[in-house]
Formats: C-alpha cells, structure tokens, sequence
C-alpha cells in the first residue's frame, strides 16, 4: 500500500476517519500511526510536498547536493518515507479554510460547562461544550506549566450509552481552484508554528525577509540571499540559520543578538534540566561555531532597518552604543509561536502559555482540545522542536483512534506509554530555551510610534498606544476602529504585537488581554469556488423553495 | 534577492510582468521571483509602499500577485509552471478584474 496523491477536489473522498491538516512532523507522524491502524485518513496540507517547514524539500534534497544542513534535517527523510508507504489520501497545495467541529449528539441540550472555559475569547456556535459534565477544567487562560496535567482526559464525551466520543467534523477546503466540504469523525490539526513577528522600523522594506523564510528559500531551491547580510533577533534558529547560511557560502556581515541578559539569571534555574537535554551539544556547537565565523553583536538593545525602497542596511545600540552596518538582506527572527488561526476559528479554547508568551490552544495530555473530536499536536499546540512534534502526532493519532473506536484502550495504552515517555526526553530543556531566549520587551512592544505593527492595514504602533488610551477594550474593538488585524494575513502577523502593546500599556499580563477573535473563512476563498460548492438536493430546497429537478425544468424552459 | 547555488533541474518558464523568468518544476513562485532578481513584488493596498515576500510559509501575505487573471494569490503557495502569467499587484485591488490603477 502507498500514499494516494489527489491532485482535484473531485478525488476527494466525502468522508474519512481523520483528516489531518498539515505534513510537517506531526501531521506526518499521526497520519501514518492512523493509517497503520486501519483508519482512512486524508492529509491535507498548503504545501507542494510533504515535510512542513522543519524538512521542507526533504523529498526533493539529497545530502549530497545540500550538504549544508546539518543531520537533524535528513531525520525527516525517514518520516514521509513511512508516509508515502502509508495507505493515506494526500491533498498537497491545498487550504484548509474552515472547521466545524462536531457538537455530539449525546447532548440534547448543549449547554456552557460550569467548570469549563470562561471568558472565552470567541464565540462561534463550536463554543458550547459538546457534552454536559464534567467539563475540562480549563480556562481560556490557563497559567503556563498547567497544560494537559489538569485534564480529565476530556471524558466530556464518553457516555457509556455510546460507542463513540465524537460526530462529524466538517472541513472546508480548496485544491487546485475547487473548494469542498469533507467530513471527518476525528480532526488533527497539525498546523505548526510561525515566527513570532518582530515589528521594527523598517521591516516592511523589500530585502527585510523573516529567518525563517531564507530557510525556506534555503530548503526549497537551495538559495541564498544575495549580497550582505545581517540576521538580527534572538533564539536558537538565528544560530541554526547562520551556520547554514555560513556553510552555503552565504556572506553574512553580522549576527545581532537582541536576548535580553536579564533572562540569563531566569533561565539559570532550568539549566540542570537543559543539560540533561538531547539540544545541548548541537546548541553549543552551533553557537561557538557561528561565534568563530561570523561577527556577532550581543546585547543588541534597539535595530532599526534603514532603506527608502529596499533595504540598505541596520542601525542598531549595543551596549549603549550606537552603530550601524550597511546590508542588502536583514533577517529577523525572535523564536516561534504556534500558528493557532484555524483551531481558534473553529472554536477551541486558547490558552496563554507565559513561559512561551504565546496564545495556543487548549489540550489535555494526548492533545484533545476543548472541542470533541478535534485535536492538536506538535508545535501548533505549543512549542517543541520536530522530534517532540512527531511523537505528539503519534500520541494524537492513538488517541483519535481510541475516541473513535478504531483502537480499544488496552491496544492504545502501552503504545501510549511508550511514546509519553520518549516525549518528555523531547520536552527536557525547553523551558530553559523558552526563558533564556524570552524577546526583550521594547521587541515584543515597539517603543518607536512609528514601528508598523499591522503589516496590511499599515497601522503603526503610535496609533495603537493612542487608541488604547481611549479604553478600548480588547484587540477585537482595536480592530474595529483601527482596522488593525482586517488585512488579507487575518491578524497573523501583528496579533502577538497587539497583546503585547497593549498589556503593556495596561501594565497587566497578555493573558488578560486576548487576542483576536478569528473566524473561517482563515484562508483566502474565492466567491466563485463558494458559489461551485457542490449542494444536497435538500439545501437547494432549503434555500430557494424549489427542488434541483424544477431548477433544471425551469432552465430548459428558458433556453427553449 | 536570492542566488541558487545548485543549478535547477527540469526549468519550467513562465511571465512575470511580461519578462521570462526560468524557474524549476516543484519551485514555489514566490522563491522563484527572488531567485530571478525580482526585488519588489508588489505595492501596498493601502500606502503603496514597495513590498516583498517576507515569511515564505503561507503567513505574512506580502507575496500576493496576479497568476493567470486571478488576484491575490499568495505566490509562497503557489507551483510554478509552464507558460503561467504573473503580474504584480499594484495599490489596492479593483472588482470585475479591472486594471490596477
């Protein structure tokens, strides 16, 4: 058996198991652990080829050509080996624009939970807790280090009286210019993470790229930015880009490292449990080794990028002093959050993780979220690194299983054993990389009034602090009078800049403060492939009185 | 700008704003304009300001160009192909696929 490769919505079936959304790690892993069980699963991913952003053009690099990655990347090569021999649909280049999650149909009266989630930040219909009690006792905000130890592993649902946990799930999807609707018993949203977005002057500026992206470029057509070079920001994937940039010939003028030293003492604390971490050699490696080939300024304190149509170079204070140094390319990078539009549009309880400072959703320990039948696994339900987010995949994937009655528990449970604990090797050392490299304040909340913050709508950051000011309530209200957060990116790129401003201003924590509230469509659709949805004979007459048999008499009476 | 240090294979050619641009089977359009020099794919909906792809992964939606008559696609998503007409963006978007202004 081997991967099936659907290249047209029409090739889609009506109807699977699971439907895993996304081909990084984890979606990879759950969908083969799915697949191997008997599921039928389809994977649905925005991407041409499998392997998400960590093994991007996996499938199409060889270690002899691009000998400039390091051996962490060929890992993945293994990963969509076994997904190609997997009996899976495979939707490559499609969006994933909409996800209804079921509401059971256990629950005759669909009611909030009272210990369940309260001062929720959205409210679709997929807000009501599917089942009566008890409920997760999580709240939209849940304090950091609390994640999936409170859960019950969400037996909201299991009622004895049946089989199942879950309903339908209903996705809405595009491919190849059609869009459908594909219904699933159990969803796993494996979406990833994205940069967190570093708001300085200038970044709008042709020739400014995220780290992430020259990464890509790297990965996908083996490129590397033309001309000097300056990669600017904090966190361990900086360094991993340098080296990577440094081994592909690439000229970089500087590395600025804006960490905030006084996350050195924080992070101290978790030191003994970063060493015992599988990170710790190649960390250190990496940093010395970018240290001896590179120029490195730490102690960056503020980076602005200089240009009028194209970047021309940073102006940056290090140590109180004020320099600059000429670029056609700046990279920034301050770590990674996880990309949380398509959980948090369809209506899964989101959560501030403090010691990330970022919002993801709600999971227990096996990656159900607060919604039944929908679950999250790898960096999209919070930061982990590849190896954490395939291990998760598999959990999630066990655990869909057993929700849906493809697997019993005593078939699941030592399966699960196992991979929890391969799961904490993966998981040591994360919070002492999450203080240590935790942005400094004046690069999560822009000082200068001029910073933009929505890349789209072209609001700056002095517009934002003088509307906050009026006592706006949150970023929804900001959004409608500023238009903050209206442009085509739906609020991806200024979202995490918008809390922070706005905390700050408020002098209260991001987990008071929100975020925007999304809703589907989450990936752009067009009118005509809403319009070409194909309808239920029953719909037609729901909406228009007539059934599809007197559309077509009436059309042919007209063309008589 | 980008710079491929490994020749393409297979090289698939298509338009952008009437030039030929040579790309490989299985790039992306937006690598694949930074790999031909293009500098500035489009201008801003609402400032005009010159802007370039900036994420590469779906996110920031600074990529978006006309492909074969269709607006707003996001180009980091987007296969290259044979023959495919590309055009940039400029300003904001008009209705009834009307000419940018």
């Amino acid at each position: 058996m081997s991967m099936r490769v659907v290249t047209e919505a029409g090739q889609l079936a009506l109807h699977y198991d699971l439907v895993v959304v996304g081909a990084g790690p984890a979606g990879l892993s759950a969908a083969t652990e799915a697949a191997a069980a008997g599921a039928s699963v389809l994977v649905a991913d925005e991407n041409l080829a499998p392997g998400g952003q960590i093994y991007r053009g996996i499938t199409r690099n060889t270690p002899e050509r691009q000998d400039f990655f390091g051996k962490d990347y060929w890992k993945g090569r293994a990963i969509t080996d076994a997904f190609a021999a997997s009996s899976v649909d495979y939707a490559a280049a499609t969006t994933v624009w909409s996800l209804d999650a079921a509401t059971s149909p256990l629950s005759s009266s669909p009611r909030r939970g009272e210990g369940g989630p309260k001062g929720r930040m959205r409210g679709p219909s997929g807000q009501v807790l599917p089942c009566d009690a008890p409920s997760p006792p999580c709240r939209d905000l849940l304090p950091a280090g609390e994640k999936g130890q409170a859960a019950p592993s969400h037996s909201i649902c299991d009622s004895p009286a049946s089989g199942e946990k879950t309903g339908v799930a209903t996705l809405g999807l595009t491919l190849a210019g059609a869009a459908r609707m594909v219904s699933a018993r159990a969803v796993i949203l494996a979406t990833g993470a994205m940069e967190r977005p570093m708001a300085v002057p200038g970044w709008t500026l042709p020739g400014v790229m995220s780290a992430g992206a020259a990464q890509i470029a790297l990965k996908s057509v083996s490129g590397i930015p033309a001309g000097r070079i300056v990669l600017a920001g904090c966190g361990p994937l900086l360094y991993l880009l340098a080296d990577q940039l440094l081994r592909a010939g690439a000229d970089i003028a500087a590395l600025l490292d804006t960490a905030d030293s006084k996350q050195r003492m924080a992070a101290l604390r978790h030191l003994p449990d970063f060493l015992l971490s599988p990170y710790v050699a190649k960390g250190l490696s990496l940093l010395l080794g970018v240290r001896r080939r590179a120029r490195v300024i730490s102690g960056v304190t503020e980076l602005a990028i200089a240009g009028s149509n194209h970047a021309e170079g940073v102006r940056f204070r290090a140590g109180g002093r004020q320099d600059a140094i000429a670029a056609d390319c700046v990279l920034l990078h301050q770590g990674i959050i996880p990309g949380i539009n398509l959980a948090s549009a369809a209506g899964c309880t989101i959560e501030w993780n403090d010691t990330q400072r970022a919002f993801q959703p709600w999971t227990d320990s096996h990656g159900r979220t607060s919604l039944a039948g929908v679950l999250s696994a790898g960096d999209g339900a919070g930061i982990g690194g590849a190896e954490h987010a395939a291990v998760c995949g598999r959990i999630a994937a066990l655990a869909a299983l057993a929700d849906i009655g493809l697997l019993s528990s005593s078939q699941s449970a030592g399966r699960l054993a196992g991979l929890e604990k391969k799961r904490q090797t993966y998981r040591r050392g994360r919070t002492f990389l999450d203080t240590l490299y935790r942005p400094a304040r004046q690069f999560l909340a822009p000082p200068d009034p001029d910073t933009m913050v929505c890349r789209c709508e072209e609001v700056r950051a002095g517009t934002l602090r003088q509307v906050i000011a009026l006592g706006v309530p949150g970023p929804n209200q900001l959004k409608t009078f500023v238009r903050c957060g209206m442009g085509p990116c739906q609020g991806r790129m200024c979202a995490s800049t918008v809390t922070e401003i706005m905390a700050e201003e408020r002098g209260v924590s991001p987990a008071e403060i929100g975020t925007y509230r999304l809703r589907a469509p989450v990936k752009p659709l067009r009118l005509a492939e809403l319009g070409a949805l194909p309808q239920t004979p029953a719909a037609v007459f729901a909406v228009t009185g007539r059934t599809p048999e007197q559309h077509s008499l009436e059309e042919e009476g007209k063309n008589r | 700008m980008l710079l491929r240090i490994r020749e393409p294979a297979e090289p698939v050619t298509f338009s952008f704003n009437g030039r030929s641009v040579t790309a490989a089977r299985g790039d992306t359009l937006a690598v694949a304009l930074l790999a031909a020099g293009v500098d500035t794919v489009r201008e801003s909906v609402v400032g005009g300001e010159p802007r370039a792809p900036y994420c590469l992964m779906g996110v920031c939606f600074e990529c978006l160009v006309t492909v074969d008559g269709i607006q707003n696609r996001q180009s980091c998503l987007v296969e290259v192909r044979q023959g495919m007409v590309v055009t940039s963006q400029s300003g904001a978007r008009l209705v009834c696929g009307g000419q940018n202004r």
